[in-house]
């Protein structure tokens, strides 16, 4: 297996660590899915992250000038790497006035990614600084846990208000209960609510984006759904302001589907990337 | 802003809206030192009072004239209220921005919750709170007419000279006399004795009327939630009676220029006797 990419750009190397950071602002371990035109940062549910899952993938052409790899096998042409992402994040600190940056999957005393940080100094020759990080390697065998779950069946999928707004209430409401009610109906109306036997407080947005529903052939909850009613989902509030909280990358739109009663499922588009987080609700 | 039709607020007993919420939270800010405080409203406005250990009293006044619009249809109405919850919610779309929040609160009379709608950019948040029994607040009998002693200063002086103060001392002493030290903050802690004197003609000094030499102590960590008030404060008023009782009361600005007061009432922590003593 081999690994090797270099961005000289500095920046696609600022926009590659925002996206780093916001995932480690999302979850501690993940995997890396490295395949020959993108790069996949994977959390699959388990009960162990309390149901949370994530999926973020970025076309690898858009952020590195070169990239190589040799995956476990021909037909597999794939690496699946378990890792810190924090750990990442601390590499790509010394890279913020890089020259170029080189990234290598190596094999230290364990497999390694290594990031080679080329940079600028009063002297002709650059300064090189290299960050060896641990990683696992994860079997082949493996591969079947980290599939991409299918875009859920939601009720109702809306265009959320700005983020920087729904972190603030957020974060009043996460001192008034640990769980949130979040609802929205197919005509823009979203609503967040909190009821504790103390206080009950609702925050209510209007006239937010539909997202057009694509059409397909099948049969699809949201077609059934009456378009005035409110699909619902409650949730550990943490949990929601943990995906508020780390948000770096701007994204051009956030979406939120609703499957009412079950789950939440957010989709941040970008231009380069994408990311889905999955929260499930929690018992009333 | 329309927050309400006219027909729907004729039967509250209490009705009030205000442009900017945070005139509100800001003068709660200087009280909030428990979870848990009483509301009194009438015609002139709301007292928000918080008490602790039966020793000590902080009572915050919002005049009528701070609310664009004020309606009671009541002589007075009282409860008790979560005042962690009060200030989360009037600060729900966050205390810093620099936009305002739109308030209107109501309150229906005895046994139901206080109802707050909260409106910034479009947004909406409409909060419940539940309210509780009154508890007989303190009557601590301070009057102007028995105060001995009287001083203001700028807030500033009082601020760093709390701030200062030796957090291992279990009380605070202050000295007020017509003759030097003037104006005296002594404490007695682990390491040892210490004041802070501030003469009568320090520029910090407004005001300064003492007939006699007094010298009270106070548990330090009754009077620690003061400077809560302090911090927010332009001026601060001391004041003295003839028991010792300290009143101190604080000059704070909102962010519409309009002045509220914040007054804190302490009883002193031992008998002392104070006419005879001189200041030490």
């Amino acid at each position: 297996m081999r690994f090797r990419a270099k961005v000289v750009s500095i920046d696609c190397i600022h926009h590659f660590t925002n996206v780093v950071n916001t995932i480690s602002k999302l979850l501690k371990k993940c995997t890396l899915r490295l395949t020959l035109d993108k790069m996949y940062f994977i959390l699959p549910d388990q009960v162990s992250n309390g149901g949370v899952s994530m999926w973020c993938e970025l076309k690898q052409a858009n952020f590195f000038d070169e990239y190589q790899m040799d995956g476990a096998s021909k037909e597999h042409n794939e690496i699946y790497l378990e890792i810190v992402a924090e750990n990442i994040c601390r590499a790509l600190k010394s890279a913020q006035n890089a020259k170029s940056l080189k990234i290598k999957l190596t094999k230290k005393q364990t497999p390694c990614l290594t990031f080679e940080v080329e940079l600028p100094s009063i002297a002709s020759n650059s300064r090189l600084v290299t960050h060896d990080i641990p990683v696992s390697v994860i079997p082949r065998r493996l591969w079947g846990e980290y599939e991409e779950q299918e875009m859920p069946d939601f009720h109702v999928s809306i265009c959320m208000p700005p983020m920087k707004t729904l972190k603030n209430i957020a974060e009043r409401l996460k001192n008034l209960s640990t769980y949130l009610t979040i609802a929205a109906n197919q005509d823009g109306d979203m609503t967040m609510k909190v009821e504790t036997e103390l206080v009950s407080a609702t925050t209510r947005f209007q006239h937010l984006e539909v997202p057009p529903v694509t059409s397909t052939d099948e049969e699809t909850q949201s077609k059934d759904w009456p378009q005035n009613e409110f699909a619902s989902a409650r949730v550990d509030i943490r949990k929601f302001l943990q995906f508020l909280a780390g948000q770096q990358i701007n994204p051009y739109k956030v979406i939120c589907n609703i499957v009412h009663e079950t789950a939440l499922h957010f989709f941040l588009i970008h231009d380069d990337i994408s990311l889905q987080y999955f929260i499930p609700t929690v018992a009333v | 802003m329309v927050l309400m039709t006219q027909s729907e607020e004729e039967n509250f007993a209490l009705s009030a809206s205000i442009d900017n919420a945070r005139n509100v939270s800001h003068i709660l800010k200087a009280v909030h030192f428990k979870d848990t405080a009483t509301v009194f409203a009438t015609e002139n406005g709301l007292k928000v009072t918080v008490e602790d250990s039966k020793c000590i009293q902080a009572n915050a006044f919002i005049q009528e004239q701070v609310f664009q619009e004020y309606v009671i249809r009541e002589d007075s109405i009282t409860f008790r209220i979560n005042l962690d919850i009060l200030q989360e919610c009037l600060s729900i779309f966050g205390s810093s921005s620099p936009s305002t929040t739109a308030m209107r609160m109501m309150y229906n009379g005895y046994g139901t919750p206080l109802v707050l709608t909260l409106e910034e950019d479009g947004a909406v948040t409409d909060c419940s709170i539940k309210t509780q029994e009154p508890d007989q607040t303190l009557d601590f009998e301070f009057s102007a007419a028995n105060v001995i002693n009287k001083v203001i200063m700028k807030a500033e002086c009082l601020k760093e000279a709390f701030n200062e103060l030796d957090v291992t001392s279990e009380v605070l002493q202050i000295t007020m006399s017509p003759d030097a030290p003037y104006f005296r903050l002594a404490t007695y802690g682990l390491l040892g004795q210490s004041h802070n004197d501030i003469p009568k003609d320090s520029s910090m000094v407004e005001y300064f009327e003492c007939g006699q030499t007094q010298s009270n102590r106070y548990r330090l960590n009754l009077l620690k939630p003061s400077v809560k008030a302090v911090n927010l404060a332009n001026k601060v008023c001391i004041r003295m009676d003839h028991r010792g009782f300290l009143s101190l009361q604080y000059m704070i600005k909102n962010e519409n220029a309009q002045v509220c007061f914040v007054e804190y009432y302490c009883c002193p922590d031992e008998e002392f006797e104070d006419d005879n003593e001189p200041a030490m």
